[in-house]
């Protein structure tokens, strides 16, 4: 951040991800004729977003030139805010040295009926592909107002001047002048026409490899998350809620906190109890001396054991059709035929952000104050308005840097207990959610189980592929939908949506929910259902002893997209070198969030049956990529992401609660563990735009398990892999 | 009363003995580069140097950094030009960030310790945890940070 910035402390909105100054300038933005009409207006924004004589939202140039993208986004490490940049400069023609990034105002957008920046939503790998327009637009709209104010400044044929790298040209006078100078005639300039966009091959920096612009603080400490929120008279607290989910809080003796030095409060919730002190430890401390006392909410007995068997008991009956290709239940009741047949099962997973949730809040009687690290602002806002029964209009959420989301940051659970905290003590709070609480009060990935028939033409070839699935329903969980039909795409993501061609194929599903909440967890409903499916065609690969790779080339004829991605893999992977017993190599492919993800992976087994991952070669088609940068970087993430669950990760149930709680009961993967991972982007081009938050996750877990069975001859159907038997002699 | 020395200050600070370092550095001082992520020493995110040495601040009580010279994220460097933040730079090493400042000190101290590590070295030493999987980008980043500090890189 400048000094600038700084200097402007609390009040400026926080996140301006690189080291320029502000002053008026030009803003540009959509719907952008409707805005234009306003003229170069003056805007304040309550909640401390900088002034700007401006068309509108999206986009502002200052008299030093720098350029100011407006995200609609939220910057939780997936490089999105980088990629909105891109796109708005490479039509603007601007410097992109002196383009910065700030989040876009949700009050702002609430007060203009959430029609200026949609949903502000993250989530689902959506943030670049369906943005891709809007700030294409943005930047192309700012161009032609520049260009045309120059054209009037000099007083020549607009035809005769031109844009480059932030300057606008009249080469036959051989003048010039910068986009900072012509931003405030720019600014009052209304186009008759939108100008065109233009076509990617004509692009000169999306495409390109390009630094992120949120780097810099991110290594000096300056970066500004939601946890570093602070608000002057502000107090702490720390929470707990009933271990066993649906429980309520029954009392609580506050005598052993009593006197204790800096404690203020002790504040009952419904399911939960708090502690409010001036600092958070002294909270978090004298949390940790009281004994709450819990009524159960009637799930107090139910274990992880109990629920397996539920779920595999839900297998048989009564399922939804999902998917219904040829006649499976014909062809898998005829006389004679041989069916293969495989029981998979996943485990509930927390989705444990480095950044455990917290919340900041400022209440007055008629505004509403909210620091917190979220995917989702306008939700924030919502929820806020609800709790505090203040107008939604009246409530600004300042988004800072988010700690990591992988969805979990939709719900907003940690402001339920910042705003009734608050309420109750009548300061502002900072509400911390110690890890503990941070994953034994996570709204899991759900537990799922899914049984396997098949059968196989007399050449190998799959004929029938009949799958039945049990798993927990989000939309329900979160009282999102009721899912009348039962059916949600989470629960039939790859299985009911693969395009492998196989004569019969049948998709059986039950949403079965328990007490454990569950919700969206990156790639969530992708990461078991492809671990279920692609390790099973890999079963029907070896028993038709073929090729995992050809085997699967021959189902997929008509998709040169993934014929594509496994092309590429079979070849950087050295696919058909042979490996001695004890290594192996697997391979899974899927397509989710728009784009077609895959992997081959290569471990080593010991004898002993420890696994080391030697090695994955992951390539993605996401038709586009905006920053080649931030694409690998996400397909690295996710890879890790989707082996770390594979190799370590569960929550398991006893007593009605989570068992896991910290970072030694739930591990993530290490360096040391971390292995080569080398991307390779198999970009077919055409008009959609894929996803890539999420894709590269799920073809993990598969690809991981089918190479322990190359190296081992083990199959491994039930997750997470630390619980297997691995060694082989 | 505890005396503490952080980033070449000294302060005198009405806290209790077994207050955890890392809450007097992000509430008592200010330092918020300094990160909560687990509270047990898991994570790595609380990393800060005592006299040198990557410590994880959270479990340590403030008591016992006495008269040690602390350094945090903060003032490793002057302008986040210290070869560990330069290479990172170069590798575009961070992704939500969170945990980064952890694993710069971590990296840091690694690197005052072992100007040369191998694959090894950093394996055994770089235990801090990155949910977003950076662990490829900074392998690069420390080598490329051993390279930087012995002039053998740009």
């Amino acid at each position: 951040m400048s000094n600038n910035a700084l200097k402007a402390g609390p009040s400026r909105r926080a996140l301006v991800f690189s080291g320029l100054s502000a002053a008026g300038g030009l803003a540009i933005g959509l719907p952008f004729q409707a805005f234009a009409a306003e003229g170069a207006r003056r805007v304040t924004l309550a909640d401390g977003q900088d002034s700007h004589p401006e068309l509108n939202a999206w986009l502002i140039i200052d008299p030093d030139n720098s350029v100011t993208v407006r995200s609609p986004h939220q910057e939780m490490g997936q490089g999105t805010s980088t990629a909105l940049a891109m796109l708005v400069a490479e039509e603007l023609q601007c410097d992109w040295s002196k383009v910065r990034v700030e989040h876009a105002s949700a009050n702002r957008n609430q007060r203009a009926g959430g029609k200026l920046y949609v949903t502000m939503q993250t989530t689902g790998s959506s943030g670049v592909r369906t943005t891709v327009p809007i700030m294409q637009q943005a930047g192309a709209s700012a161009r032609e107002r520049l260009r045309t104010a120059a054209a009037q400044r000099w007083g020549v044929d607009l035809a005769q001047c031109t844009v480059e790298s932030g300057r606008c040209w009249h080469k036959a006078s051989n003048r010039s002048a910068t986009f900072g100078e012509l931003a405030p005639a720019a600014a009052m300039v209304q186009l008759a026409v939108e100008p065109a966009i233009k076509p990617p091959e004509q692009y000169t920096l999306a495409g390109k490899w390009t630094p992120r612009l949120d780097t810099s603080p991110k290594l000096n400490g300056s970066a500004q998350f939601g946890i570093d929120a602070q608000v002057p008279g502000m107090v702490y607290a720390a929470v707990v809620s009933c271990p066993e989910f649906g429980g309520k809080l029954a009392s609580v003796d506050e005598t052993p906190i009593q006197g204790a030095r800096g404690v203020i409060a002790v504040v009952k919730m419904d399911d939960a109890v708090a502690v409010v002190a001036d600092r958070y430890w002294r909270a978090k401390a004298a949390l940790g001396k009281l004994k709450p006392v819990w009524a159960s909410g009637g799930a107090s007995s139910v274990d992880s054991a109990q629920l397996d068997a539920d779920y595999r008991a839900a297998l048989d009956g009564p399922l939804v059709t999902a998917r219904e290709i040829g006649d499976s239940a014909k062809a898998l009741a005829a006389p004679g035929a041989k069916v293969m047949e495989a029981l998979y099962e996943a485990p509930y997973l927390s989705h444990a952000p480095m950044e455990p949730l917290n919340c900041t809040v400022k209440l007055s009687p008629d505004r509403v104050d909210v620091w917190i690290s979220t995917q989702s602002p306008m939700a924030v806002l919502g929820l806020a308005s609800k709790l505090t029964g203040v107008a939604p209009e009246n409530v600004y959420v300042h988004n800072q840097f988010v700690g990591g989301g992988f969805g979990r940051r939709t719900q907003h659970d940690e402001m339920i207990h910042a705003i009734a905290v608050a309420k109750q003590v009548g300061k502002p709070v900072k509400l911390i959610w110690h890890r503990e609480q941070d994953i034994r009060r996570d709204r899991y990935r759900p537990q799922a189980a899914a049984r396997f028939r098949a059968i196989l033409d007399p050449d190998g070839k799959t004929n029938t592929l009949s799958v039945q699935v049990a798993v927990g329903s989000l939309f329900r969980s979160l009282g999102l939908d009721k899912v009348e039909s039962g059916i949600e795409h989470p629960a039939v993501q790859v299985i009911g949506t693969h395009p492998y061609k196989i004569a019969n194929n049948h998709v059986g599903v039950i949403l079965k929910n328990t007490h454990v909440p569950v919700m969206f967890w990156r790639s969530v409903g992708a990461s078991q259902n492809a671990f279920f499916q692609e390790s099973f065609i890999d079963e029907l690969a070896h028993q038709a002893d073929q090729d995992s790779i050809a085997y699967r080339r021959a189902m997929l004829q008509d998709r040169p997209d993934y014929l594509a991605v496994l092309d590429v893999l079979a070849q950087k992977s050295d696919w058909a070198a042979p490996l001695p017993r004890g290594r192996g190599r697997g391979v899974a492919i899927l397509d989710d969030f728009g784009s077609v993800a895959g992997a081959v992976i290569e471990v080593t087994v010991t004898k002993d049956g420890k696994v080391k991952v030697d090695r994955v070669v992951a390539a993605v088609d996401c038709f586009h990529a905006v920053n080649p940068n931030t694409v690998t970087q996400q397909i690295e993430g996710g890879v890790i992401f989707g082996l770390t669950a594979a190799l370590y990760g569960e929550i398991t149930i006893k007593d009605g609660a989570p068992v896991q709680g910290n970072f030694n009961t739930y591990p993530l993967m290490k360096m040391a563990e971390s292995p080569p991972i080398e991307v390779h982007l198999a970009l077919t081009g055409g008009k959609t735009w894929g996803g890539i938050g999420e894709p590269s996750v799920a073809p993990a877990a598969p690809a991981l398990c089918n190479a322990i069975f190359a190296a081992t001859g083990k199959r491994i159907r039930r997750l997470p892999l630390k619980h297997a038997d691995l060694s082989w002699s | 009363m505890i005396a503490l020395t952080v980033n070449g200050k000294y302060y005198d600070l009405d806290v209790e003995d077994d207050a955890p370092l890392l809450w007097v550095l992000r509430d008592e001082l200010g330092l918020t580069g300094t990160k909560f992520g687990c509270g047990i020493a898991q994570c790595g995110a609380c990393t800060v140097h005592l006299n040198g040495v990557a410590t994880r601040s959270c479990v340590l009580p403030a008591k016992k950094a006495e008269g040690a010279q602390i350094v945090t994220i903060e003032a490793l460097s002057s302008d986040s030009n210290h070869p560990v933040q330069l290479a990172w730079a170069a590798e575009d090493a961070p992704q939500c960030g969170y945990c980064q400042s952890g694993q710069i000190m971590a990296a840091a101290a690694l690197l005052k310790a072992n100007p040369a590590p191998t694959d090894e070295d950093i394996d055994k030493q770089m235990t801090n945890l990155c949910r977003c999987g950076t662990y490829p980008r900074i392998r690069k980043a420390i080598h490329r940070a051993a390279a930087l500090a012995a002039g053998k890189a740009s």
